[in-house]
């Protein structure tokens, strides 16, 4: 047992892959600030990508999650748009209030999660077709509860999307000379403690562990005690309940309801669970690595919007890229590290 | 009688074809009419059938003709390609640039039809080697390798034809997409039968069903019998290249242009369910051909009784959804035992009251 330790090496897949994703960040954020000015330098410039991605951080992990048990839930980004609409509609034109409508969301997220738990856990039917069959539901739900966009107006809800967090110590001196102190969304604080939460919990709780040992084989992790059908059920309950925290969150950034909002953000939410090492095939993942999966893909977002290749096509163009790049680096360095094993 | 019941219930094809009993029921007892076919006018004034099973026919071919594809690529290598609609996307792009030439639109085509259908199917079978490259021989799940064109398969159709929206004038153009002068069908009709011959004759007369077939039950065997599972893979998401230009084609002969972020918006999905709906596994493995085409009309058939309910185009995917999760949820086989089960311990209940 300790010999074949010793021979495997110090690092596991996981971070492994967990170590490259965050030496690409800082490498590519290290270019960015040398090619591209001090724009990239000034703390707001590093806030504001985190206040862009606040929601789709929080996507992206309940993503993660259910890529390490080996699954796929693709119905997150029409749910954000969803849970946008219905607590815009709830807010502007049913009187509710901010309350009702945090509750909302997370009801909306858990009525699915524990539908769609239940139909691929227990009933065994695959979980692409499930969560495409979600997303389908969510995209029609959204258009029949309200067809069109429209700004909230609702001044208890104005009030709390107005709210910034100002982070002591860091601030720029702007154009006039005033000091200006660096401010993060309510949102961001959410996420971090989402991220902080399922760190936690996938290393060192029961549920967390079997996430991982059901991804790598559900057979022994049933052996070994496992109930796997539960520990599926959670997986998807909770990626479905983040995507309801999610869309709480996308609403507050951006104030509205409409049936286009979080287009493609499951996609999204998938490449950044790549580029964060999290494998499909499941067993492998890092939350972490998900974290600096998202900031990975806005900072190159970013990098070519103000390179000033403006057309749109660019942009995906070079997402489409560097999730190649990746993909390839993930599948040499497993590669590689399998035949050094093997000797 | 009863015998010959219980083995179709047990076949595969038995889930789209319950499916099609199913809508073709509701459609009879709401609405017979629902099946009327007549012989009115197109808006060319020439005299075609009209009727909610042609309007099936001719809409289903796209799809039809990518659940070929996406079957064989599921079968071999456990996954599905979700690139196909930006696929469309690109091809459409090439042809309408070869036709139109750089200037955006044309009167009559800059190049014969054959000459652009052809540069597009070398095209998309490029990107189908591409995808089918990394699948295969970098080992990247199928869906991952496929996300790459995903999100960049539109912005590269764009690219093609420098963001313009070409517009082609040429009536010869729109036969393809359209109606032949003087045949009362659809052409795409007849392109979806002839794709579909094409793929019968190929898995009769070639061993390209059982080596995918061996390939996605388990490689290792596969290679062990002398099939390399890497060739296979990769003549496989070839072949759904293939499938994606001639899609294309009909497409943007369809409107006789295109719209980079709408065309064929979505019909991946549309696609891979048609294959769930044939009950082939998506892990991989054996698969049956004509139950993937028979869930494409079945998809079709589903889309058209909506709208003729007046459901609108935006609010459709919640319906289309409902109904999915009844048929996954009824064909599972969890669920199939269960009702076997209850259904033979009620026998038998009345078997012991009889005696």
């Amino acid at each position: 047992m300790d010999k074949a330790k010793i021979k495997k090496g110090g690092l596991s897949d996981t971070n492994l892959l967990l170590l490259i994703t965050i030496v690409v960040f800082f490498l590519m954020y290290a270019l960015a600030v040398a090619f591209l000015g001090q724009g990239f330098l000034k703390p707001q410039t590093f806030f504001n990508i985190l206040n862009e991605n606040a929601a789709l951080i929080i996507l992206s992990c309940g993503m993660s999650l259910v890529m390490i048990t080996g699954g796929i839930d693709i119905s997150v980004g029409t749910l954000t748009a969803l849970v946008c609409m219905s607590c815009a509609v709830l807010l502007d034109f049913k009187g509710g209030n901010v309350t009702t409508a945090v509750f909302l969301a997370l009801g909306i997220g858990i009525a699915y999660g524990i539908v769609q738990g239940f139909l691929i856990a227990y009933l065994n039917i695959q979980p692409f077709i499930v969560s495409l069959a979600g997303l389908f539901f969510a995209k029609g739900m959204t258009t029949i509860v309200n067809a069109t966009q429209f700004n909230v107006e609702n001044e208890e809800f104005k009030a709390l999307k107005a709210i910034r967090v100002y982070v002591p110590g860091m601030g720029s001196i702007n154009k006039k000379g005033i000091y200006v102190p660096a401010y993060v969304e309510p949102g961001v604080i959410i996420a971090l403690v989402v991220v902080i939460l399922l760190f936690v919990i996938l290393k060192w709780t029961k549920l967390g562990r079997g996430f991982y040992a059901i991804g790598g084989n559900q057979q022994s992790a049933s052996m070994l005690g496992i109930n796997v059908k539960r520990t599926k059920f959670c997986a998807y309950l909770m990626c479905s309940v983040l995507a309801g925290i999610g869309g709480f969150v996308y609403f507050m950034h951006v104030g509205s309801g409409s049936p286009s909002h979080a287009a493609g953000a499951e996609m999204n939410a998938i490449a950044s669970s790549i580029i964060g090492g999290t494998m499909l095939t499941g067993g492998v993942g890092n939350i972490v690595g998900t974290f600096f999966g998202v900031l990975s893909l806005s900072t190159i977002k970013n990098i070519v919007s103000s390179m000033g290749l403006d057309e749109s096509w660019w942009t995906n163009i070079t997402v489409a890229a560097m999730i190649c790049v990746f993909l390839l680096v993930q599948s040499l360095v497993l590669r590689r590290k399998a035949k050094l094993n093997k000797k | 009688m009863k015998y010959r019941l219980n083995s179709l219930i047990h076949k595969q094809i038995f889930i789209p074809i319950a499916a099609l009993l199913v809508l073709t029921l509701f459609n009879l007892i709401m609405d017979p009419s629902f099946f009327a076919i007549t012989l009115g006018t197109n808006n060319v004034g020439k005299a075609v059938l009209t009727g909610n099973l042609i309007t099936i026919l001719d809409n289903a071919s796209e799809l039809v003709i990518l659940a070929i594809g996406m079957t064989l690529v599921t079968s071999a290598s456990g996954g599905q390609d979700i690139s196909v609609g930006a696929g469309i996307a690109i091809a459409g792009s090439v042809m309408l640039r070869i036709l139109c030439g750089p200037e955006g639109t044309a009167d009559v085509v800059k190049a014969p039809v054959i000459v652009a259908f052809l540069a597009c199917c070398v095209v998309s079978m490029l990107f189908g080697a591409f995808n089918g490259i990394l699948v295969a021989y970098f080992k990247i799940q199928p869906m991952v390798a496929t996300l790459i064109l995903f999100t960049a398969g539109r912005s590269i159709a764009a690219w093609i034809n420098e963001n313009r929206l070409p517009v082609i004038n040429d009536p010869t153009f729109a036969y393809y997409g359209n109606y032949i002068p003087g045949v009362v069908l659809p052409t795409p009709v007849f392109i979806a039968i002839i794709c579909v011959a094409a793929i019968f004759l190929i898995l009769k007369f070639t061993n390209m069903g059982l080596y995918s077939q061996a390939v996605g039950i388990n490689p290792h065997s596969s290679r062990l019998n002398g099939i390399d599972p890497a060739v296979i893979k990769l003549i496989t998401y070839v072949l759904l290249g293939l499938c994606v230009a001639v899609a294309g084609f009909i497409k943007v002969s369809r409107i006789s242009s295109i719209n980079y972020s709408v065309v064929a918006k979505d019909i991946e999905m549309d696609a891979i369910l048609a294959v769930a709906l044939g009950g082939n596994p998506l892990g991989g493995g054996k698969f049956n051909m004509a139950a993937s085409i028979l869930g494409a009309y079945v998809i079709q058939f589903l889309t058209t009784t909506l709208f003729k309910y007046n459901v609108d185009s935006t609010a459709l995917p919640a319906y289309k959804a409902v109904v999915v999760i009844i048929l996954v949820v009824l064909s599972a086989p969890v669920v199939r035992e269960k009702i076997n089960r209850s259904v033979k311990t009620l026998k038998s209940k009345k078997a012991v009251k009889e005696a």
